[in-house]
């Protein structure tokens, strides 16, 4: 797995809190400005020796830049994830999720994930809590007020 | 001789290496010495002829000799320096013969046997040696004998004496030997040659006798010339230019495949190369490649090149190709099995993919993370360079950790217990519910700016709002701080 961001950005991702797979396994680029790691991103979403390639953005993608990463990750066969800030996602994404944690009194994993876009079927909104002995992740029905 | 040849040897003594090394670049008029510092003394270690002149000598503490001489100029002295010195001499010195050894610290010894007539005789070469040395700026002293002791003798006890009439020190003696054997009466070598070898051995024991006759040439003496450095750089030169990138990486190919070959023989693997492209008009330009693994195998590196050639403007045509391994390192060849090949992929794609990234935006950026031996949650990990280190750890946290790691961002609120509602980042917040406290002490033998509050609470705090966050308190400077976020 390639984790792709930029090298001025506050935040770190904590090795320690990450469950769902093994940090060991992780390359982490960190990058000047958004080109190079657009470019970066390109270069490993074709090679395909990594099945999942992670991009943090922090500006718009236009749309040339998201349809070369789409047709990357189409010719390496993987599976490409790009952060992107609230309301600034690329037209030529296959898909479009927009995660949030959701409170429950007796869970602390729940999350709600909404599907907003997809180019090949349906849009939809799934709560989802995180399985730490099957490491997987399971869908609960939302609690009916 | 025993062989039945008559070996020749020459022995060449640089009386004053160190300090004809640092007078080359930068002559001195007048007195000039080296210190050296030695048991907290500064002493001279080498000195140039008008000091000695002045009465100066090796050994001599430094403030005696600027006693003696006020306008002495002097510098510290380079051991180190002075050997790479020396080996560059060594590797000039192959210019007279083939067989060239070091002797001592300051000597070098050459076997000149069969190859005097190459450059007109023993003396016509000798006397080529010296003047070639003095325009150098080296003062030396030359000695030609039979053996290596007796030109080693030569050189240091006057080239033109007979070897029997010379002082017994110049047998590379022990100078209590030497002080011994002249109360004995012994004072030259042919006196000590003719002596009763028995006595002398059972007095002496069979250093002495050795050394005699290996001098006199009875017992053989080895000069060992010290190995060639592997060089890993070839080169080809073309009739005419080049320019299309296809032609460029047909000819790296073939430099690439000469040097692999190179580093296959010395069991090393290149860890950057560097490729450089000239021009007809004599402009040079030039290709760096770091790898993230020390690698010899051609068929991996060219692709590797790819970018960077593209690059080059060829202008005119480009007629020389240059190919050098800049750092190279260890690579012992490795048994093949079935388990590098992880999921049906040749092994080392990642390297490639990283080498690849590395080439655009520099090696240093693509990182890894390593576990390091601490409970402090910053400093429980690092992230190295990935072409550097090894995937390893066992990252599994005994309690719950958060995914990302902010520097603390204060909050107003007060009390050991998490507030109900607070504000962070702009938003109201309001605790739904609270797992903790988790004590967290600073390592107080490192002094870390950011735990100077001491000791932290942490807490996970769940929002109503969704977010849940690592929160801590710091009871001895109280304060709350968010910290992380879970996901």
């Amino acid at each position: 797995m390639i984790w792709v961001r930029g090298r001025w950005l506050p935040e770190r991702l904590y090795p320690f809190g990450v469950g769902g797979f093994d940090p060991s396994g992780l390359v982490l680029v960190q990058t000047e400005d958004q080109t190079d790691a657009l470019a970066v991103a390109e270069d490993a979403l074709r090679d395909g020796t990594v099945p999942f390639v992670v991009l943090e953005v922090t500006a718009p993608i236009s749309l040339t830049a998201g349809r070369r990463l789409q047709l990357a990750a189409k010719a390496g066969g993987t599976t490409g994830i790009c952060l992107t800030p609230e309301g600034m996602g690329s037209n030529a994404a296959e898909t479009r999720w927009h995660c949030v944690p959701v409170f429950d009194p007796q869970e602390s994993t729940l999350q709600c994930w909404t599907l907003t876009k997809n180019k090949s079927g349906t849009l939809g909104a799934w709560h989802v809590r995180w399985d730490q002995e099957a490491r997987r992740i399971a869908v609960v029905s939302p609690a009916r007020e | 001789m025993f062989d039945g040849i008559k070996r020749r040897v020459v022995s060449l003594w640089f009386p004053r290496l160190a300090s004809d090394r640092i007078l080359r670049a930068r002559p001195v008029d007048g007195p000039f010495v080296l210190t050296f510092s030695q048991n907290n003394a500064n002493r001279v270690y080498c000195l140039n002829e008008a000091a000695e002149a002045r009465g100066l000598y090796r050994g001599m503490s430094f403030s005696d000799a600027r006693a003696f001489c006020p306008d002495l100029s002097s510098r510290p002295a380079d051991p180190p320096a002075d050997q790479r010195f020396l080996s560059l001499l060594r590797r000039w010195a192959t210019r007279w013969c083939p067989w060239v050894g070091f002797d001592g610290e300051d000597g070098l010894v050459l076997d000149i046997t069969g190859a005097a007539h190459l450059f007109g005789g023993e003396t016509a070469m000798t006397d080529a040696m010296g003047a070639h040395l003095a325009t150098a700026g080296l003062s030396v002293r030359i000695g030609l004998g039979n053996t290596r002791g007796a030109s080693w003798a030569k050189a240091h006890f006057g080239s033109d004496a007979i070897l029997e009439e010379l002082p017994v020190a110049a047998l590379r003696l022990e100078p209590e030997t030497v002080t011994a054997l002249k109360r004995m009466g012994l004072c030259s070598i042919g006196q000590l040659a003719a002596a009763p070898r028995a006595p002398l051995a059972r007095r002496f024991g069979p250093g002495l006798m050795l050394r005699l006759d290996q001098a006199l040439g009875h017992q053989p003496e080895q000069i060992s010339p010290a190995p060639e450095p592997p060089h890993y750089a070839v080169r080809m030169t073309l009739p005419d230019p080049i320019g299309l990138e296809a032609d460029v990486m047909a000819g790296t190919e073939r430099l690439l495949d000469r040097l692999c070959a190179t580093l296959k023989d010395n069991q090393t693997g290149a860890r950057m190369l560097c490729l450089t492209l000239r021009r007809v008009d004599q402009e040079a330009q030039s290709v760096e490649l770091r790898l993230a693994r020390p690698l010899r195998d051609p068929a991996r590196i060219l692709p590797l090149f790819q970018r960077g050639v593209a690059e080059v403007d060829a202008g005119f045509g480009i007629d020389q190709l240059r190919l050098e391994a800049v750092q190279v390192e260890p690579m012992p060849p490795e048994q093949v099995t079935h388990v590098n090949d992880v999921g049906g992929r040749p092994p080392g794609r990642l390297d490639d993919l990283i080498t690849r990234i590395g080439t655009r935006i520099g090696l240093e950026n693509v990182l890894r993370f390593l576990p390091a031996d601490s409970h402090i949650p910053e400093r429980s990990f690092i992230i190295a360079p990935a072409a550097y280190s090894e995937p390893q750890g066992n990252w599994v946290a005994s309690r719950p950790r958060p995914i990302i790691l902010f520097p603390p961002e204060p909050i107003a609120a007060t009390g050991d217990r998490p507030p109900a509602q607070f504000r962070w980042r702009r938003m109201a917040l309001t605790t739904g519910r609270v797992t903790g406290p988790e004590r967290i002490a600073p390592e107080w033998w490192l002094d870390d700016p950011n735990w100077r509050s001491g000791l932290r609470d942490y807490w996970r705090v769940e929002t109503r709002q969704g977010r849940r966050l690592w929160m801590f308190y710091t009871p001895q400077n109280p304060g709350w701080f968010v910290h992380g976020e879970f996901p």
